[in-house]
């Protein structure tokens, strides 16, 4: 194996440049898309776990539909195939007009499939309550509303934390498909750098690199975060 | 819009796409074969009590998990040809690649699933004389792979999926072989349609039989 070793191509212009912004686009698309997959995730995966069957098949076939198509087809649907389907002045519109088209296709393509993950772990979450919780509430004479509010969210949310840090890990590392559509994030630009310099090796380290140490922050983080938010007597769990 | 959805490039184009097709489906055979191989070598190592073993299939597990799959590919496919010595194509560095990234994620479904065995059972064939080999052999990986069978097929399906993401590195799999074909025709709508169909279609008939085979086996 003959290879000529330089590390020094990291540091050098424009590559180092290019590690930077890479990251903070891997860590924009991340973030974005993670706070749309909560968002809708928990809504789905509420509706899940309602009384109506009307919402709860709703719930199903938002979670199949998204589960059961690879994420870079998906990637490819909303990017290319989405704004044909629209009406003529919107399709224009996302077509010319989308401020930052490949970033906003990626979060909501990233955010979209994560949600179907997401909704799963919250109506693990949510079951894991057991049916007497809910009827106790009921008893009460809290308005169903108000049993998710004050009765099932408040220690479900806390039950997921596990799976819940878990599937952002997941969107971490899925925000790399983005570069398929043209975001130059951080494996892309490892890539570009191979591909510019033939330093393959350096530069797909220091990619490496960049993804081992968000992702071991964030587990470590998220213990200690755990550990506080732990509800005595309960183990934790999430859907497989 | 769907007024002109013209169906006739995908039966033109029918043997293309099967081709492509059959690339991923013996990419998704050979990755899981390798991929359980693998991963239960590990998942011994990693339950072994000799500790420097344990460490390193820890390491190798933890490695590859923090990894987006892409990288692995790329990673893979400028690593192959460098340590052969040769150009190999695309096809078998992506081999290697899924290989050994499966490998992480069976090797923790094994390690789980071996340690669903219940310590009893280890310690009645250890009583009835039995080396850690013939223990691990025939009392206590027959029971794990039993209660990982619905693991394992779920982890396949999201494999089959996985495979998709060849395109980056340009094996002719079925993703890009209607890639290809949309480009060349100029049908991007329905070449695109028609993969997510079919893969919506295999992977929920999958995840359905897995739902199946854990109903039975829950009784």
């Amino acid at each position: 194996m003959n290879y000529n070793w330089d590390w020094g191509v990291l540091i050098r212009e424009p590559y180092f440049e290019w590690l930077v912004s890479g990251f903070l686009w891997t860590i924009s698309v991340s973030v974005a898309a993670w706070i749309l997959a909560f968002s809708l995730g928990s809504v789905v995966g509420i509706a899940r776990t309602t009384n109506s069957k009307l919402l709860r098949g709703i719930g199903t076939c938002y979670v199949e539909t998204f589960r059961n198509i690879p994420l870079l087809v998906q990637m490819f649907l909303w990017y290319f195939v989405f704004p044909e389907l629209l009406p003529e002045d919107a399709g224009m519109w996302v077509k010319r007009e989308l401020p930052m088209p490949e970033f906003t296709t990626a979060v909501v393509c990233l955010g979209l499939y994560t949600a179907s993950r997401v909704a799963e772990q919250v109506r693990a979450g949510i079951e894991a309550i057991g049916q007497g919780q809910r009827n106790a509430g009921l008893a009460m004479g809290l308005t169903p509303a108000q049993v998710y509010r004050y009765v099932l969210l408040p220690v479900s949310y806390r039950i997921i934390v596990p799976p819940l840090t878990s599937e952002f890990l997941t969107i971490f590392k899925n925000s790399s498909l983005a570069l398929t559509i043209g975001v130059l994030e951080t494996t892309a630009q490892a890539r570009q750098i191979e591909e510019y310099t033939f330093q393959g090796f350096e530069a797909f380290t220091a990619a490496t690199l960049l993804y081992i140490i968000v992702t071991s922050t964030v587990m470590l983080l998220m213990k200690l975060i755990e550990g506080r938010l732990r509800i005595p007597g309960m183990i934790s769990l999430g859907a497989k | 819009m769907f007024g002109e959805f013209d169906t006739s490039v995908i039966f033109d184009n029918l043997h293309f796409l099967l081709e492509g097709m059959q690339t991923t489906l013996i990419l998704t055979v050979i990755a899981i074969c390798g991929g359980l191989v693998l991963g239960t070598l590990l998942a011994l190592a990693r339950l072994a009590p000799f500790k420097p073993l344990s460490f390193i299939a820890g390491s190798y597990v933890n490695f590859f998990r923090s990894m987006p799959l892409i990288l692995v590919i790329f990673w893979f496919y400028f690593l192959v040809p460098h340590i052969v010595g040769r150009p190999v194509g695309g096809f078998y560095s992506v081999l290697v690649a899924f290989v050994m990234f499966e490998a992480a994620y069976y090797c923790e479904i094994m390690r789980a699933g071996i340690q669903s065995v219940r310590k009893g059972q280890i310690y009645a064939g250890q009583a009835l004389g039995l080396t850690y080999t013939q223990n691990m052999r025939y009392v206590v990986l027959p029971q794990a792979f039993r209660n990982m069978v619905p693991i394992l097929m779920t982890q396949a399906i999201i494999l089959f999926q996985d495979t998709s993401l060849v395109y980056v590195v340009g094996v002719k799999d079925f993703l890009v072989s209607a890639d290809l074909v949309a480009n060349r025709e100029n049908r991007i709508l329905e070449m695109f349609t028609t993969v997510a169909l079919v893969y919506f279609v295999i992977c929920l008939s999958g995840s359905l039989l897995v739902r199946r085979l854990q109903r039975k086996f829950a009784q």
